[in-house]
C-alpha cells in the first residue's frame, strides 16, 4: 500500500491564470496530506519532469499526481515506471480551457479533482505482471489456402508452427481447382496454382509440424499456456501452444435447398464446384450424355444474396464463373457462355479480368432473375429470365446449367453445418458443441459468431478481435473472401497470433488496452458463487469450479473490469483500479449544503471515446456547467452499482453515465461493456424508486466520439433538469 | 518448443511509409509483437484519408473512436517512432540492411507547444483548409482538425508575410521556431512498408459531368466533409450554390472509375460510400428523393447486408444506367441529368437538386523505392524480399480490409525485423 503521494502541480497553459494554485496546494498539504506538493509553470518541460523523477528517485515519493493536462496528453512526458502508481487530474481541458477563470464554481472542480486524484492514487499499489512460462508456438487449425499461408507466415518469422487438417491432404478446397484469378499486372491472365510446390514447403519447413486427418479434440488452458489434444484415428496427443488460428475455411451452400433454380431434376443441372470437375476432364462433355457442350449457362447468386437462403453475397461467385467462362472458351472458343446475373461483382483490379470475359464474341451477360428451369426433351435445359435489360421475360435453352452456389463459413460443425432455412428466413445456428476448437471454458466451446455464422467481431477498425483471446479467424471462415484475399487475411491473423504471445510474454494486455500490464485479481474467501463475473466478461476469461467458484485466467482478460462492475460483493480488484478507489474517490467530492443551491453530478465516462470528446470540448475552450465531477472508467461495464448507491447517499444529486452506443452496430471497445452497465441501471432504477428517489436523477448516454460538440448540452440539459428536481434529500445525512 | 521464439531483435527496424489506416496499423501490429517500426507520414497528423470521413460503412461509426485507440497504442509504444512531414528521399541496400533516408520538413513548432491557442489569434494570414477541400480556411498557423494526432500546430510557411513573427512572438512556451531548417535523418531498416495510400480522381477531368464548371456538382469526398460535424458547414448537406439543404439527390457512381479513357479499374468502395451518403442524407432529411446511376451495385461479402438495409428506404431508388450530361438551370442551378436507363431501355432527363460523383481511388506511390512492383495505374504490390505493400496504395478498398492487408503486410516484413526469421 502506498503511502507517500507527491503532487505536481503545473500553472501553464493558463491553468495558473484560471485556477488559484495556492488553494489547490492547500489541498493537497493540508487536507490530503500528501508527502510532497510542487507548482512548475511548465510541467512537461525537463526541468518539471526532473524535479518528478528526482523525487522518485529519492524515495521521497511512492505514488505520483499529475494535475496538468488530460492524460491523453503528452504521454511520453509523464511515462514514468510503468509499475507506479501514477494519476493524472485533467486540470486543464476538463477545468481551465472549460470553465470560466477566477471562478468559485471552476476552483471548486478543481480542487475536486485534485482530491479524488490524490485519494486514488493513495490507493493504487505497484503494478505486479501476470508471469509464467509462455510457449510462443502457434496452432493453426485447419490446411487449406489460408491454414497452409498462416503455417507458413508463421514458421517463415520464427515461430514453432502446429498445422492440423481434418483431410488425409493438405490443400482444402485448392485441391479441386486448377487455376487462380489474376492478382498481377495485366490482371488479365488466370494464374497457374503450385499446390503441390507450398505444400512441400511446408512438408520440408523445421518449424512446422503436420498433422492430417487430426481434429481437435480439446483445448484448454489460456494464450501463451494453450494445451491442445488432438486426435487421429484413435490416438490422442497434446500440444501446448500459444496462440491459435482458425482458418477451416468454408462449405458450398447444400444445393439440394436450390430446387427453384432446378437442382436435382437434370444431370446437366450442376453447381459451379460440380462443373469445375467437367472444365478438368478438357472436354466440355454434358454431363448427361458426355458429349460436347455447345451453351452453357451460369446462375448467378444460387443461394446467395437471398433472404430464404444465405443473406449476404458470397463475394467469390462473379469471378468464379468469369474464371470459368474464360476456360470454356479455352477449350471451345465457340461454346456460348450465358450469365444471368443480380450485380458483376469484379471489384478494384478485377475488372480488367471481368472487361476480357466480357469482350469475348460467345459471352453474353444478362441482368435479370431466373423464374424457372426446366429440363427440356433431348437434354437440353430451359431457363426463364425476368426483368431482363430489355425489360421482358425471355426464354434461354443451354446444354448445362451451372448453379454459382455461394458458401458457408465452416464454423459450426465438423460436417459443416450450414443455414438453416426457416420462415423467417436464414437463421445460424451457434457453434455446436464438439466442431472445432473444442475449448474448455465456461462460455463454450467455440469462437462467438458476429454476423451470418462468421466467428469474429463487428470492428471495422480492428478486424481480427474475436470475443477470444488469442484466437483468431483467418481466410473464408472469417468473411466470405476469394483465396488470394484469405492468403492475405490469414498473414493478418497470423500476425496478431504472434502478436499476442508476444504481449504475453511481457506480461501485457492484449488490445485494446494493449501494454496493460494491471489485472484484476479475487478475494476468494468472500465470493459468493453468483457467477455474475463468469457470465458477463465479454472474453470468456473466468471458468468455473463445480461450486462456481470463479477461476480467472489473466492471459484471457483484456483489463476492461467488467468482472470488476459486476461483483456484489466487490472482491474484484486491479492494483490500479477498484470499486474501492472509485467509491474513495466520489467520498472525497464536497457536496455543497443544500442552501447553497449548488447541485453536484457525478459523471461516469468512458475513457475510450466520451472522455476524450470531453477533452475535444476542452482544446476548443467551450464551456459546459461546472457541478459536474467526471470519472473516468475503463469501460462502461466496469461500473458498480454501488457506486451509485455512494454517490445518492453523499448528497450528490444525479448521476449522468456516459457509454459506447450499443446493439447490433455496438461501438463498444469490449463488445459487451456498455451494454451490459445500461442492464445494471434498470436495476438500480428500481432501488431508487424504493428509496423515493426520482429516477430522473440517473441517466445513461450513448455518446461517441464525434459526438462532441453535443456535450456541453447534453450535460446542461441534465443539470437543469436536476435543478428542477431539486436537491437531493439525503444530502447532508 | 523452442520458447526463446522470435522475440529477440537485431535492432533494425521495419519503415513504413504512410501514417493512414494502414500505416497506422501496419506500424502498431509489427511493434507490439516486438519490432521496431519507423512510420513517417507526409502530413504534419496521421490518419490520413479515414480521418476526414464522417462514418464508416457499413457501420455508420466514426473513424476516430478507433483511431482513438489506435492513437492510445501509439503513445504507449516505445518501439515506435513517428515523423510528420516526413518523406522517404531514398532507400539503398537490400533486405534485412537496407539504410533508409527521410527528409523531415520544419513543422516550426516543437513539442513545448501546449495548444494554448495564442498564435491563431496572433497570425495575420490565413490559408484553404485542405482538409476540407478547400471549403473553409484556416490561419497559416493551423490544428490539422479537431482529432488531429499528433496534437500540435503546423505553420504553412509559404503564407506568411515576409518578416512575419507574430506567432512566435506571443508564444509564451517558447514553441515556435520560425528559422527552423529541414533535415536529413537516415536509419538502419530491416523492411519498408508501402501504405501511401489513395487520393480521390481528379474531377476536373470530368468536365462533362458538369464539374467545376456547375456549382451543385459535388463530388463524394466533398459531400464526406459537409456530413462531418467538424466539417466546413458543421454535419449539414447542402447545396453550393445557395447553402440550402437539396430537395433530391443524384449520385453518379463510377465518375472516372470503370473507364477506359480514365480510371479502367473498379474503385471498390464507391458504391458501398454512395449507400452510406444516402443514409446521410436520410438521417436528416428523411423525405429527400435520393437516385443512384450505376452499372453495378458493388457490395461484395457481408457489405451486401449493408446494401439490402439502405436500399429498403423507400427515398432511395437504384437506377441501373449511364449518365451522359449533367446541366443546369442557370437561374436556379438546378440540375438536368441525361441518363440513360439500361432496364427501362430509354434515354430520359431528370431534374435534381444536387449531383454527387461518385469519384474512384487513385493510388499514390510516385516516389517510391524501384524495389516494388508496380502497374499500370500506380498500385504497388510486394516486389523484392524487403518491400511490401498495404492498403490502398496496392489496390482500392475499404477500411476494414486495408487493415486485415496492413496487418498482413506486418507479417511478411517482421521475419527481416526479428534475428531468428528466414534471413539468418
Amino acid at each position: 500500500m502506498s503511502k507517500s503521494v507527491g503532487v505536481y502541480i503545473c500553472s501553464g497553459c493558463s491553468i495558473g491564470d484560471s485556477l488559484d494554485v495556492g488553494r489547490l496546494t492547500n489541498v493537497a498539504q493540508k487536507e490530503c496530506k500528501a508527502a510532497v506538493c510542487r507548482v512548475h509553470p511548465f510541467l512537461c518541460g525537463d526541468e518539471g519532469l526532473a524535479e518528478i523523477r528526482q523525487d522518485v528517485a529519492g524515495k521521497a515519493v511512492d505514488s505520483v499526481v499529475i494535475a496538468a493536462c488530460s492524460p491523453r496528453m503528452k504521454t511520453a512526458a509523464f511515462a514514468f515506471d510503468p509499475c507506479m502508481p501514477l494519476d493524472r487530474v485533467n486540470l486543464r481541458e476538463h477545468v481551465a480551457w472549460s470553465h470560466s477563470p477566477k471562478d468559485e464554481d471552476s476552483q471548486q472542480l478543481a480542487e475536486d479533482y485534485l482530491r479524488m486524484g490524490v485519494v486514488k492514487a493513495g490507493k493504487m499499489e505497484p503494478l505486479e505482471p501476470p508471469v509464467g512460462e509462455v510457449s510462443r508456438a502457434i496452432l493453426v487449425v485447419g490446411g487449406g489456402t489460408a491454414g497452409m499461408t498462416a503455417a507458413r507466415g508463421a514458421a517463415d518469422a520464427g515461430y514453432d508452427v502446429v498445422l492440423v487438417e481434418k483431410e488425409s491432404h493438405l490443400g482444402g478446397r485448392l485441391a479441386n481447382v486448377r487455376t487462380g484469378l489474376p492478382n498481377h499486372a495485366p490482371y488479365t491472365e488466370l494464374q497457374e496454382i503450385d499446390l503441390a510446390g507450398k505444400i512441400q514447403t511446408l512438408t520440408d519447413h523445421p518449424r512446422v509440424t503436420l498433422h492430417t486427418a487430426t481434429q481437435v479434440a480439446r483445448t484448454e488452458g489460456q494464450p501463451g499456456a494453450f494445451t491442445v489434444t488432438l486426435t487421429r484415428n484413435d490416438q490422442s496427443f497434446e500440444h501446448r501452444v500459444g496462440a491459435i488460428v482458425m482458418a477451416t475455411g468454408w462449405t458450398p451452400y447444400d444445393p439440394a435447398r436450390l430446387g427453384h433454380l432446378g437442382y436435382g431434376k437434370s444431370p446437366n443441372i450442376v453447381t459451379n464446384e460440380q462443373f469445375e470437375a467437367v472444365l478438368a476432364s478438357g472436354s466440355l462433355a454434358r454431363p448427361s450424355d458426355g458429349k460436347p457442350a455447345e451453351s452453357v449457362l451460369f446462375i448467378q447468386c444460387a443461394g446467395s444474396r437471398d433472404k430464404n437462403h444465405l443473406p449476404y453475397c458470397s463475394a467469390v461467385c462473379c469471378m468464379d464463373t468469369l474464371r470459368q467462362a474464360d476456360l470454356i472458351h479455352q477449350t471451345n472458343p465457340e461454346a456460348k457462355v450465358y450469365i444471368i446475373y443480380k450485380d458483376v461483382i469484379a471489384p478494384g483490379q478485377y475488372e480488367r479480368y471481368y472487361a476480357k470475359v466480357q469482350n469475348h464474341p460467345a459471352t453474353f451477360l444478362m441482368k435479370g432473375e431466373v423464374s424457372a428451369v426446366n429440363p427440356q426433351n433431348g437434354d437440353k435445359v430451359a431457363v426463364e429470365i425476368q426483368n431482363n435489360l430489355l425489360g421482358e421475360s425471355i426464354s434461354i435453352r443451354a446444354d448445362v446449367v451451372v448453379l454459382a452456389t455461394g458458401y458457408a463459413p465452416r464454423a459450426a460443425g465438423a460436417n459443416g453445418k450450414q443455414a438453416q432455412a426457416s420462415e423467417q428466413g436464414a437463421s445460424f445456428s451457434s457453434l455446436e458443441p464438439g466442431s472445432i476448437l473444442n475449448l474448455t471454458y465456461r462460455q463454450g466451446p467455440e469462437l462467438p459468431v458476429a454476423q451470418d455464422g462468421f466467428p469474429g467481431s463487428n470492428f471495422i477498425c480492428f478486424p481480427y478481435e474475436t470475443l477470444r483471446t488469442g484466437i483468431y479467424a483467418a481466410g473464408a471462415v472469417h468473411a466470405p473472401m476469394d483465396a488470394a484475399a484469405a492468403e492475405e487475411d490469414a498473414c493478418g491473423a497470423t500476425m496478431k497470433a504472434i502478436q499476442c504471445v508476444e504481449m504475453v510474454s511481457r506480461g501485457q494486455a492484449v488490445h485494446p488496452r494493449a501494454g496493460d500490464l494491471s489485472y484484476p485479481s479475487f478475494f476468494l474467501q468472500r465470493c459468493t458463487q453468483c457467477k455474475r463475473c463468469t457470465v458477463e466478461c465479454p472474453f470468456g476469461a473466468i471458468d468455473e469450479d463445480e461450486k462456481g467458484t470463479p477461476k480467472f485466467n489473466a492471459n484471457r482478460c483484456r483489463r476492461c473490469g467488467v468482472c470488476m462492475g459486476a461483483c456484489p460483493e466487490r472482491i474484484i480488484s486491479f492494483k490500479n483500479y477498484s470499486v474501492d478507489m472509485i467509491a474513495s474517490m466520489i467520498k472525497a467530492i464536497e457536496v455543497p449544503g443544500e442552501e447553497e443551491e449548488k447541485p453536484r453530478i457525478l459523471v461516469f465516462m468512458c475513457e475510450n471515446d466520451a472522455y476524450p470528446a470531453l477533452d475535444i470540448i476542452g482544446i476548443h475552450h467551450r464551456q459546459y456547467d461546472a457541478s459536474v465531477r467526471v470519472i473516468p472508467l475503463r469501460c462502461l461495464g466496469s461500473l458498480n452499482i454501488v457506486w451509485i448507491a455512494d454517490a445518492l447517499s453523499r448528497g450528490i444529486d444525479g448521476v449522468m453515465l456516459m457509454g459506447c452506443k450499443y446493439g447490433d452496430d455496438y461501438q463498444c471497445h469490449f463488445a459487451k461493456g456498455s451494454e451490459i452497465a445500461s442492464r445494471r441501471l434498470e436495476n438500480v432504477k428500481e432501488t431508487l424508486q424504493r428509496l423515493q428517489l426520482e429516477p430522473e436523477r440517473i441517466q445513461a448516454f450513448q455518446v461517441s466520439m464525434d459526438e462532441y460538440a453535443r456535450l456541453p448540452e447534453m450535460i446542461g440539459t441534465f443539470v437543469n433538469r436536476i435543478r428542477e428536481l431539486g436537491p437531493n434529500p439525503y444530502k447532508g445525512f | 518448443m523452442d520458447s526463446a521464439g522470435a522475440s529477440d531483435h537485431d535492432g533494425k527496424s521495419i519503415l513504413v511509409v504512410g501514417g493512414g489506416i494502414a500505416g497506422i496499423t501496419a506500424a502498431l501490429e509489427a511493434a507490439e509483437a516486438g519490432a521496431r517500426v519507423i512510420l513517417i507520414e507526409r502530413s504534419p497528423f496521421l490518419g490520413g484519408r479515414t480521418a476526414a470521413f464522417h462514418l464508416y460503412f457499413p457501420k455508420l461509426c466514426p473513424p476516430a473512436c478507433g483511431l482513438e485507440i489506435n492513437f492510445r497504442r501509439l503513445k504507449n509504444n516505445p518501439r515506435i517512432t513517428v515523423l510528420t512531414q516526413a518523406e522517404l528521399e531514398s532507400l539503398a541496400g537490400t533486405a534485412g540492411n537496407f539504410k533508409a533516408t527521410v527528409r523531415l520538413s520544419p513543422r516550426f513548432v516543437s513539442g513545448a507547444c501546449t495548444l494554448c491557442g495564442a498564435c491563431v489569434e496572433a497570425c495575420p494570414a490565413e490559408r484553404s483548409d485542405e482538409f476540407n477541400f478547400g471549403l473553409s480556411r484556416t490561419k497559416a498557423i493551423y490544428f490539422p482538425h479537431a482529432m488531429a494526432y499528433p496534437a500540435a500546430y503546423a505553420i504553412d510557411r509559404s503564407l506568411c508575410p515576409e518578416g512575419c513573427t507574430a506567432c512566435a512572438n506571443v508564444c509564451r512556451y517558447d514553441a515556435i521556431h520560425l528559422t527552423q531548417a529541414p533535415e536529413r535523418r537516415v536509419f538502419s531498416v530491416a523492411a519498408v512498408i508501402a501504405a501511401t495510400g489513395w487520393a480521390p480522381y481528379n474531377a476536373a477531368r470530368l468536365a462533362h459531368l458538369g464539374y467545376g464548371t456547375l456549382p451543385n456538382v459535388v463530388t463524394n469526398v466533398v459531400l464526406e466533409r459537409m456530413a462531418a460535424p467538424n466539417g466546413p458547414t458543421r454535419g449539414k448537406i447542402v447545396r453550393p450554390s445557395d447553402g440550402k439543404p437539396p430537395e433530391s439527390v443524384a449520385f453518379v457512381q463510377c465518375a472516372g472509375s470503370r473507364d477506359e479513357n480514365h480510371l479502367p479499374y473498379c474503385s471498390s468502395v464507391c458504391c458501398s460510400a454512395s449507400l452510406k451518403h444516402s443514409a446521410y442524407i436520410h438521417a436528416e432529411h428523411p423525405e429527400v428523393p435520393v437516385s443512384v446511376f450505376y452499372i453495378d451495385i458493388r457490395t461484395p461479402g457481408l457489405l451486401d447486408e449493408f446494401r439490402a438495409r439502405v436500399t429498403a428506404d423507400s427515398h432511395l431508388t437504384l437506377v441501373k444506367g449511364r449518365v451522359g450530361r449533367i446541366e443546369e438551370d442557370p437561374n436556379t442551378h438546378d440540375l438536368f441529368v441525361t441518363v440513360e436507363d439500361a432496364l427501362a431501355g430509354r434515354k430520359s432527363i431528370r431534374k435534381f437538386g444536387l449531383v454527387v460523383l461518385a469519384t474512384g481511388m487513385v493510388p499514390q506511390s510516385d516516389g517510391l523505392p524501384s524495389g516494388f512492383e508496380r502497374d499500370e495505374y500506380g498500385f504497388v504490390a510486394d516486389g523484392a524480399p524487403g518491400f511490401y505493400a498495404a492498403g490502398c496504395a496496392k489496390r482500392p478498398e475499404e477500411v476494414a480490409a486495408t487493415v486485415r492487408d496492413a496487418t498482413g503486410a506486418a507479417l511478411r516484413a517482421l521475419p527481416y525485423a526479428v534475428r531468428s526469421g528466414r534471413h539468418e
